[in-house]
């Protein structure tokens, strides 16, 4: 509890504004800011306004309008469906998103709960989404919906080792598995002995990125690696059933994984809540903001990816996992674990 | 010797169990309807595919879900009336739906348009190829995954409809084309106009070609998939930028004598050995791209004159037989109209290109991973309206 030691509040108070803050802080800002963001990002991209009208200034109104439209629809279940499976399913994908955010670090004492194994439990809990996919494409008994989910899980199967093994190296040069001890190891940290801008590990883990952003991309099931949702072959994948605000669930879950993955990236390689010349109580003012600056950075490297490239398919994004990243990220441990040794 | 009940019996249970340990080692085989409310058909196509995991074992197309009868219903209307049906056929390039019909027309009346409404018919013949496959471009990405292309191929072909409509007030179904010349003479101003459109499509044309056409991904999805051998694709009756992407070095505009203004141009015709989804988009992108050059020397050489050639005004078509066909944006156009003299035709056969084209497709999809069918559909490029009429 040394987050928010400082205020002395009870544990049940504390508990209380750590689950709001979880459950409706993290995710109207993330969504909103990013939302609103990536919307004209990628308007701009394709060449076009997108919407201008609602709201008066760019459309910002949009998204509100949009959430208001997904609750009015009729929610649809179909006769042949898994009722209990199939309303449970979007909740169990969004749960899992929002786990995520527990251990992202805002700043020296803002984080939820640093937990020691931080880095595990975020790519542990990531991983739980395939579930609620799974449950969503069997339980909709639609044969789009199941080839969409069975094709998620292979690929988040695939792909969730060279996530985890992308990181790895960074816990290697760390030595530490909470998301905290690793930015502070970047604020603190030097590059071959030069201290001018800490160690943003970016920088000396370069392969770990990259792997972690591809990898990343297929966990998101985006394009390149957007098969399961993949609209020109199976309608909408796994979603194909979901009406109304089930699928406004899955919907919010996709750009709010979106985020959480890219705060990972930002904590873990660029260095989090941390610049090299803040420190003490004006990181925690600043933290917030310099974390949201780097997580838009990296989330606008993955809708660029997103909006450029054609998708995979099913066999080239498996060949892909096991054929290239996999060892590529197996060599990048040895070569970090012997330059630790060395140096 | 007969058996007994008995025996009957316990010969039935042990092929029951038989067939129980097949059925456990074998897979089950998985009907998948794709269409006819797909967005890979871009509109009410039904291929019905029978899946093994995600290979097709068998795939069979069903068509006819849009089929609107203009074969029937221009046995009803008189000649000038039968444009506004024929528009509506491949509804990307309608004007080039209407050249084939009037020049049959025109055939049997032994009437010929004057040479600057033959050029006014040409140049609108190609725009209405750019127009068409400008979006075909984009679109490919779209069914490949990539969905901004598409955009690009929205904004560009917007330039070229405006022009298409500058001349005959339609963007879609210009109902232009008149029996021995056009309705209107070019307006004011078009000349110039247009030759900036043509620029800005080869722009489009040069960037779809590093954005996608250049992309890793794409090449690996789109080469050796879906490839049609020469001799096939002869049998099953392709043609269009389809044939020519596997070899065939066959161009109606080019091959067989016409009044339009194609013999006075300098161009080429492209083709590609290669026959696969990769070789078809390469043809088509080289064929926009070369459309556009032919509308620049059209405008450059275009004859003063009339644009009407003297018609009665009540047009009744001598009795007669004829078959005109020419190379549209999807493949080749024929009409084959028969006349018995009276104000409309007594049986007219429309030979669209892209219902000869999805024939090939249960010979091409089998085997394919569900994915590269959708490649193959695409690459192929079809129009709903011209499969079904």
């Amino acid at each position: 509890m040394h987050a928010v030691a400082d205020l002395h509040l009870a544990y049940w108070q504390l508990t209380s504004i750590k689950v709001l803050v979880i459950l409706a802080v993290i995710p109207a800002a993330a969504l909103t800011f990013g939302y609103v963001f990536l919307m004209k990002t990628m308007a701009h991209m394709q060449s076009r306004l997108g919407p201008m009208e609602p709201g008066g200034f760019h459309g910002w109104y949009q998204l509100v309008g949009d959430g208001i439209k997904f609750i009015q629809k009729e929610d649809i279940i179909p006769t042949a469906a898994d009722r209990a499976i199939f309303a449970l399913a979007p909740t169990v994908v969004l749960v899992s998103t929002f786990l995520l955010f527990v251990v992202i670090p805002a700043g020296p004492r803002l984080v939820v709960q640093d937990l020691d194994v931080g880095i595990f439990f975020a790519l542990a809990v990531s991983s739980l989404s395939v579930i609620g996919v799974l449950m969503a494409g069997w339980s909709s008994a639609n044969k789009y919906s199941l080839l969409g989910a069975l094709r998620a899980a292979g690929q988040l199967i695939a792909y969730e080792l060279p996530l985890a093994l992308g990181v790895i190296g960074v816990v290697v040069e760390a030595g530490t598995m909470s998301l905290q001890g690793i930015v502070r190891f970047q604020q603190e940290g030097n590059i071959f002995g030069w201290h001018g801008i800490g160690d943003p590990f970016i920088l000396t883990q370069g392969i770990g990125f990259v792997l972690f952003l591809m990898a990343a991309q297929a966990e998101l099931t985006q394009t390149p690696f957007d098969m399961p949702l993949a609209e020109s072959e199976l309608v909408a994948g796994y979603t194909t059933e979901y009406t109304g605000f089930r699928f406004l669930f899955f919907y919010m879950a996709e750009t709010a994984t979106a985020f959480g993955l890219a705060a990972i990236a930002a904590t873990l390689f660029l260095g989090g809540w941390a610049v090299p010349w803040v420190h003490g109580t004006m990181a925690d003012v600043l933290g917030p903001f310099i974390l949201g600056a780097k997580i838009m950075a990296v989330a606008f490297l993955i809708y660029w990816i997103r909006f450029t490239y054609p998708r995979f398919r099913e066999d080239q994004l498996q060949a892909i996992a096991w054929k290239y990243l996999i060892p590529v990220s197996l060599a990048n441990i040895l070569l970090t674990g012997v330059l630790k040794v060395a140096f | 010797m007969a058996i007994t009940e008995h025996q009957q019996r316990a010969y039935i249970a042990a092929q029951a169990a038989d067939a129980r340990f097949n059925v456990e080692l074998q897979t089950e085989d998985m009907t998948l309807n794709i269409g006819p409310q797909h967005p890979a058909t871009h509109g009410t196509l039904r291929v019905v595919a029978r899946l093994d995991g995600e290979q097709v074992v068998r795939a069979d197309v069903v068509c006819g879900y849009m089929h609107r009868g203009y074969e029937k219903l221009a046995e009803v209307r008189t000649y000038p009336q039968i444009t506004t049906l024929i528009n509506r056929i491949d509804w990307l390039s309608s004007f080039a739906n209407e050249v084939p019909f009037i020049l049959a027309a025109e055939k049997l009346m032994e009437v010929e348009a004057p040479p600057r409404a033959q050029y006014i018919r040409t140049i609108l013949f190609e725009m209405a190829r750019i127009a068409n496959i400008t979006l075909f471009i984009g679109e490919m990405g779209v069914q490949l995954g990539a969905i901004t292309p598409a955009f690009y191929a929205f904004r560009d072909r917007e330039h070229v409809l405006n022009q298409i409509e500058a001349v005959t007030g339609g963007r879609f179904h210009p109902n232009f084309d008149r029996i021995g010349g056009l309705k209107d003479d070019l307006p004011r101003g078009w000349i110039d106009e247009t030759k900036a459109v043509m620029v800005r499509i080869r722009g489009y044309c040069d960037e779809l070609e590093e954005l996608l056409m250049g992309n890793e991904i794409f090449e690996r999805r789109s080469r050796g998939i879906g490839v049609i051998p020469a001799e096939v694709g002869l049998s099953y009756g392709v043609s269009g930028a389809n044939i020519r992407a596997s070899g065939v070095d066959w161009d109606i505009r080019r091959d067989e004598p016409s009044p339009l203004a194609w013999k006075d141009l300098d161009w080429r015709v492209w083709t590609h050995t290669d026959g696969d989804s990769f070789a078809r988009y390469w043809v088509r992108l080289q064929e926009t791209r070369e459309a556009t050059k032919m509308v620049d020397q059209m405008l450059d050489g275009l004859p003063s004159g009339s644009i009407q050639a003297k018609v009665p005004r009540i047009i009744k078509v001598p009795a007669g037989e004829a078959w005109v066909h020419t190379d549209n944006p999807l493949g080749e156009m024929g009409y084959y109209v028969v006349s018995q003299g009276g104000l409309g035709p007594f049986r007219c056969k429309i030979r669209s290109a892209s219902f000869n084209n999805v024939s090939v497709l249960p010979w091409l999809l089998r085997g394919l991973y569900v994915p590269d069918v959708i490649t193959v559909l695409a690459s192929l490029y079809f129009i709903l309206g011209d499969i079904d009429r």
